[in-house]
C-alpha cells in the first residue's frame, strides 16, 4: 500500500506551483488536493506543502488535528459516511452503521484490508428528508437500506434534490423545476432580474436601502438586519472588502441551504454578486461543508456558466462593475458555521472563532470589511431585488416579514423543506408536512442548538416576536418532530455528543463544559443520574450559555437544557 | 488627547484612556478580578473566562481581560451570575486538570466554595509525562490550554513555531508537528515557554529531577549531553552508577 512506501512527489508540484503564491490561505485546498493524490497527508507531503505554501509544519498538524476529513492515515478508495444525527437515527441510521461494519469485517472509522472502504459515523450530513442518509464516495444516498448495504456501497444512487413545498415558493421556486446550472432556463425563469436592476437602475446605496427596507434578517440563525450588515460593511475604510457566502449549514436537522445551493445555485451567486455590488467588494467567496460534495459541484459548475454567460467577471451586464466567487470546501468542523471561524478556515487555520469586537464589518476575512451572509438570506436579497421590498413585505407579519424556509424532518409524513411565511402557526406547518406520523411527543425548534417545544405549543405562529413571546427560538428553521414512541433520553445524548464532537477548545466554558454536560447526559440516558448531577448540568449550561466566546458555547446547553426545564421527569426516570 | 471614558467597578469610579481594558481599569482602583490564562506580555485570548464580569445592560457576562471599558458603564466583578460561572469553569478545571502546582487556582477554588466532587466520574486529561530533550519535561497532565507556550514560540516573541495544538474540544492538547519529540522540531531551546507556563505542565529538567530527589551530582550529568557546551558550565562530573 501507499503508506510503506515514500510517496511520489512530482504528482504534487503542479499543485504546489499553482497555490505556493498564494500562501496561507491555499493551505486547506493543498492538503485536500493532496489527500485526493495520496489517500491521506503522509508527512513528506505535508513538509512540501509548508514548504511552498511557507506555512510552519507544527501549524499545518495543527490544521489536520483539528478536522476530521483530513487524515494522517490510509484510508479506503472511497469513504462511506453513515448518518446517525437524530432524524437518520429515528430511522435506521444506527442499523445501517451497524450493517455497513458487519458487512465490511470493520468498525466505524476503521478500513477493510483490501483498502476498497472506509466507514465512518458522521453526526449530520444535510440530508435529514431522506433519513437513514449516508455520503458514499461524493455520492448522497438516501434511505440506506439495514437489510441491504452491499446495494448502497457498491451501486450507490444518488439521492434526488427532496420534497420542496410550501404556500410561498419564493425562494424554491426553480428548485426542482429548472436544470440549475442553466444560465438561460434561471432567465427565463425570472432570474438575474434582481441583478439587473441593482446594476443598472440603483447606486450601490439604493441598493442597500431595498434590502433594509424589506426587514430582512439573517438567516443562519442570528437573524441581523441585512441591510445593516451591508450599510456598516460598504462604510468601512479599507482598501479592499469581501461577500462571504456561509454555506457550512452543517446544524443537525438542517438541509435547506442545500436544497439551494444544489437545486438553484445561480440565485446564490446572483445574492452574493448584488451583495458584492452594494458593498463595493469584486471578490466573494462561498464556504460549503465538505459533507455536501455534490453541492459544491453544482456550484463550482454554476460559476463557470455565470462567468461564461457574463454574469460573473469583469464588467458585469455592461456596467464597469466586477465580481469573482470562488468555492471553498469545509473539513468537517460544525464550528466553521460561525462567521469568524469560517474566516480562520478560509485563512488556512484552525478554526477558532475570534474575539468580538471588533466584527466582521470592520475586521473579517483577511482582516478586510466583510459581510458574511448565510445562503438563504442571499436568495432572499435576490428575490427582494427582483420584485421590491415592498413585495416581500406583503407575506410575513410587521415584525416578521417575508417567508422563511423550515426544515421538517423525523416523525412526519413527509419531510423536506417547506417555504412559508412568517407567522405561521407551528401546527398548521406540520399539517403541511402531512403531519405526525403517530402521536406528537415533542419538536425541536432551531435545530441542536435551538429548544424544545411541546404538544401544548401547536399554536405558536412561528415569526420573531411570536416564538420569543413563548420562549423559543428560531434558528436556522428547524423542526424536528418527535412521536411518543421516541426515548427523547435518546435524542439528548446524541445532541450532547454532537457539542462535545464539535467544541472547537478554545475557551474553558465550552471545551470543559460539552465534556462535562455529555458525561451527566450519559447517565441520564443509562437512568442513573443523582439530583446533584442534575444540578451541577444546570451550572455547566448557564455557565457555557453566559460566558463562552461563540454562538457554538452559548447554545450547546440550550436543547438540553430547555429539555430539563420541561420535562425534568424524562431526565429522572425517562418518562 | 483623546477623551477618557468614565465607568464604575464595584461602586468605585475610574476614569480611563480609550482602549483600556476592564481588568486594567479595575487594576486602578484596586479590585482584583481572577485570571489564569491572561499574561500582561502576551497577546490575550479571553480564553479562561475566570476574568468574566457583570455589565449593567449587557447581556451574558464579559470577559475583562479583553473587553473595553466603556463609557458610563456599570461592573459588577462579584455577583451571584460571576460567583456561579467562575466556581463551576473551577469545578471543571479541577475536575480535569491536575492543579496540584497552580496554587493560585486552588486558593480561588477555596474563595469560591468549588466542589469539583459534583463531577462525580468525570473523565479527567492526564497524558504520560514527555521527557524527550535535556532542557525541559512536558506535563500536560498539569496543562490547563492557556495557550500562553504556543504564542511565545510563535508572534509573540520567538517565532520558533516549535509547538501548536492537536486534537480539539475536551481532547485539544500542545503538540508538536506530528507529536515529534523536541530534539526534532524548530524548537531552539529558549526556555520562555517553561517561563510563562502558569501551571508546572513545563518545567526546566533540573527543577523536575531535584524534586524527582534526584542529586545535583546526577542531575548535572543526566542534563549535559557529555563533552558538549563551555567546560565551565559544565559542573560536576556525575558519578553515575
Amino acid at each position: 500500500m501507499a503508506s510503506s512506501m515514500t510517496p511520489d512527489l512530482s504528482t504534487l508540484e503542479p499543485i504546489l506551483e499553482r497555490y505556493g503564491p498564494q500562501g496561507r490561505t491555499r493551505l486547506i485546498p493543498a492538503l485536500l488536493e493532496a489527500q485526493k493524490i495520496y489517500g491521506h497527508l503522509p508527512e513528506t507531503v505535508v513538509e512540501a506543502i509548508g514548504q511552498a505554501l511557507r506555512v510552519p509544519l507544527a501549524e499545518i498538524y495543527g490544521v489536520m488535528e483539528f478536522y476530521t476529513m483530513l487524515y494522517q492515515e490510509p484510508t479506503g478508495r472511497t469513504m462511506v459516511r453513515v448518518c446517525t444525527s437524530p432524524p437518520c437515527a429515528q430511522k435506521g441510521g444506527r442499523a445501517a452503521l451497524q450493517a455497513i461494519c458487519e458487512h465490511l469485517g470493520v468498525a466505524p472509522g476503521e478500513t477493510t484490508a483490501d483498502g476498497a472502504y472506509t466507514v465512518e459515523e458522521v453526526p449530520c450530513l444535510g440530508l435529514c428528508d431522506h433519513a437513514p442518509a449516508a455520503l458514499v464516495g461524493e455520492t448522497p444516498v438516501a434511505q440506506v437500506d439495514p437489510g441491504d448495504p452491499a446495494c448502497w456501497i457498491e451501486a450507490p444512487q444518488e439521492t434526488p434534490l427532496g420534497l420542496v413545498g410550501g404556500s410561498h415558493r419564493w425562494l424554491t421556486a426553480r428548485c426542482g423545476v429548472i436544470e440549475p446550472t442553466d444560465v438561460e432556463a434561471y432567465q427565463s425563469h425570472g432570474g438575474f432580474a434582481g441583478l439587473r436592476r441593482a446594476l443598472l437602475e440603483m447606486e450601490p446605496a439604493q441598493v442597500v436601502e431595498e434590502v433594509t427596507a424589506s426587514g430582512l434578517v439573517g438567516r443562519g440563525g442570528a437573524a441581523f438586519p441585512t441591510g445593516l450588515k451591508w450599510k456598516f460593511t460598504a462604510a468601512a475604510q479599507a482598501a479592499a472588502r469581501y461577500v462571504v457566502c456561509n454555506g457550512d449549514e452543517s446544524e443537525p436537522g438542517t438541509f435547506k441551504d442545500r436544497v439551494l445551493m444544489e437545486g438553484d445555485p445561480l440565485a446564490v451567486l446572483e445574492g452574493m454578486t448584488i451583495a458584492g455590488y452594494a458593498i463595493g467588494a469584486d471578490k466573494g467567496y462561498i464556504y460549503i461543508r465538505g459533507e455536501y460534495p455534490r453541492a459544491q459541484r453544482i456550484i463550482a459548475q454554476a460559476i463557470e456558466q455565470a462567468r461564461e454567460a457574463g454574469f460573473l467577471g469583469r464588467g458585469i451586464l455592461g456596467t464597469d462593475f466586477n465580481f469573482e466567487v470562488e468555492v471553498r470546501s469545509g473539513v468537517g468542523a460544525y464550528i466553521c458555521g460561525e462567521e469568524t471561524a469560517l474566516f480562520e478556515s478560509i485563512e488556512g487555520k484552525r478554526g477558532y472563532p475570534r474575539l468580538k469586537p471588533p466584527y466582521p464589518t470592520t475586521h473579517g476575512l483577511f482582516g478586510k470589511p466583510t459581510s458574511i451572509n448565510n445562503v438563504e438570506t442571499l436568495c432572499a436579497a435576490t428575490w427582494i431585488l427582483a420584485h421590491g421590498a415592498q413585495a416581500y413585505r406583503q407575506a410575513g407579519t410587521e415584525d416578521s416579514p417575508g417567508a422563511k424556509m423550515f426544515c421538517l424532518s423525523g416523525d412526519v409524513a413527509h419531510p423536506g423543506v417547506y417555504e412559508v411565511p412568517f407567522g405561521t402557526r407551528l401546527g398548521d406547518l406540520i399539517e403541511m408536512a402531512g403531519g405526525v406520523a403517530g402521536e406528537l411527543q415533542a419538536v425541536l425548534l432551531g435545530g441542536a442548538a435551538g429548544a424544545f417545544a411541546g404538544r401544548d405549543q401547536l399554536d405558536v405562529p412561528l415569526s420573531f416576536e411570536g416564538l420569543k413571546d413563548a420562549g423559543l427560538p428560531l434558528g436556522s428553521g428547524v423542526v424536528m418532530v418527535f412521536n411518543q414512541e421516541r426515548d427523547l433520553r435518546r435524542t439528548l445524548l446524541s445532541l450532547a455528543e454532537f457539542f462535545a464532537h464539535e467544541s472547537c477548545g478554545k475557551c474553558f466554558p465550552c471545551q470543559l463544559g460539552t465534556r462535562r454536560q455529555l458525561e451527566i447526559v450519559e447517565k441520564v440516558a443509562a437512568g442513573e443520574v443523582a439530583e446533584v448531577e442534575l444540578e451541577a448540568l444546570r451550572d455547566v449550561q448557564y455557565t457555557m450559555t453566559n460566558a463562552s466566546i461563540c454562538g457554538l458555547g452559548m447554545t450547546a446547553g440550550s436543547a438540553i437544557g430547555s429539555a430539563l426545564e420541561r420535562w425534568p421527569d424524562i431526565f429522572r426516570n425517562g418518562r | 488627547m483623546a477623551e477618557t471614558i468614565e465607568l464604575t467597578i464595584d461602586g468605585k469610579k475610574v476614569s480611563v484612556q480609550p482602549g483600556t481594558t476592564i481588568l486594567q481599569a479595575a487594576q486602578q482602583v484596586g479590585v482584583e478580578i481572577p485570571t489564569l490564562c491572561y499574561f500582561e506580555h502576551i497577546t490575550a485570548n479571553g480564553l479562561c473566562r475566570l476574568c468574566v464580569v457583570e455589565t449593567a445592560g449587557v447581556r451574558g457576562l464579559q470577559a475583562a481581560c479583553v473587553a473595553q471599558a466603556s463609557p458610563g458603564a456599570v461592573v459588577h466583578t462579584r455577583s451571584p451570575a460571576v460567583d456561579r460561572a467562575r466556581r463551576t469553569i473551577l469545578e471543571m478545571l479541577a475536575s480535569t486538570v491536575d492543579l496540584s502546582e497552580t496554587p493560585q487556582v486552588q486558593a480561588l477554588m477555596a474563595d469560591y466554595g468549588a466542589r469539583p466532587e459534583r463531577f462525580n466520574g468525570a473523565q479527567p486529561r492526564r497524558p504520560p509525562l514527555i521527557d524527550d530533550n535535556p532542557v525541559y519535561i512536558r506535563d500536560y497532565g498539569k496543562c490547563v490550554l492557556c495557550w500562553r507556550c504556543v504564542q511565545v514560540c510563535a508572534d509573540d516573541a520567538q517565532y520558533a513555531y516549535a509547538i501548536d495544538f492537536g486534537g480539539r474540544g475536551f481532547q485539544t492538547r500542545i503538540a508538536t508537528a506530528f507529536d515529534k519529540p523536541l530534539t526534532e522540531t524548530t524548537c531552539v531551546f529558549c526556555g520562555q515557554c517553561v517561563g510563562v507556563c502558569p501551571t508546572g505542565a513545563l518545567k526546566a529538567k533540573r527543577e523536575y529531577l531535584l524534586e524527582q530527589g534526584v542529586s545535583p551530582e546526577e542531575v548535572f550529568g543526566l542534563t549535559r549531553l557529555q563533552g558538549k557546551g563551555k567546560r565551565s558550565r559544565r559542573g560536576p562530573r556525575p558519578e553515575v552508577s
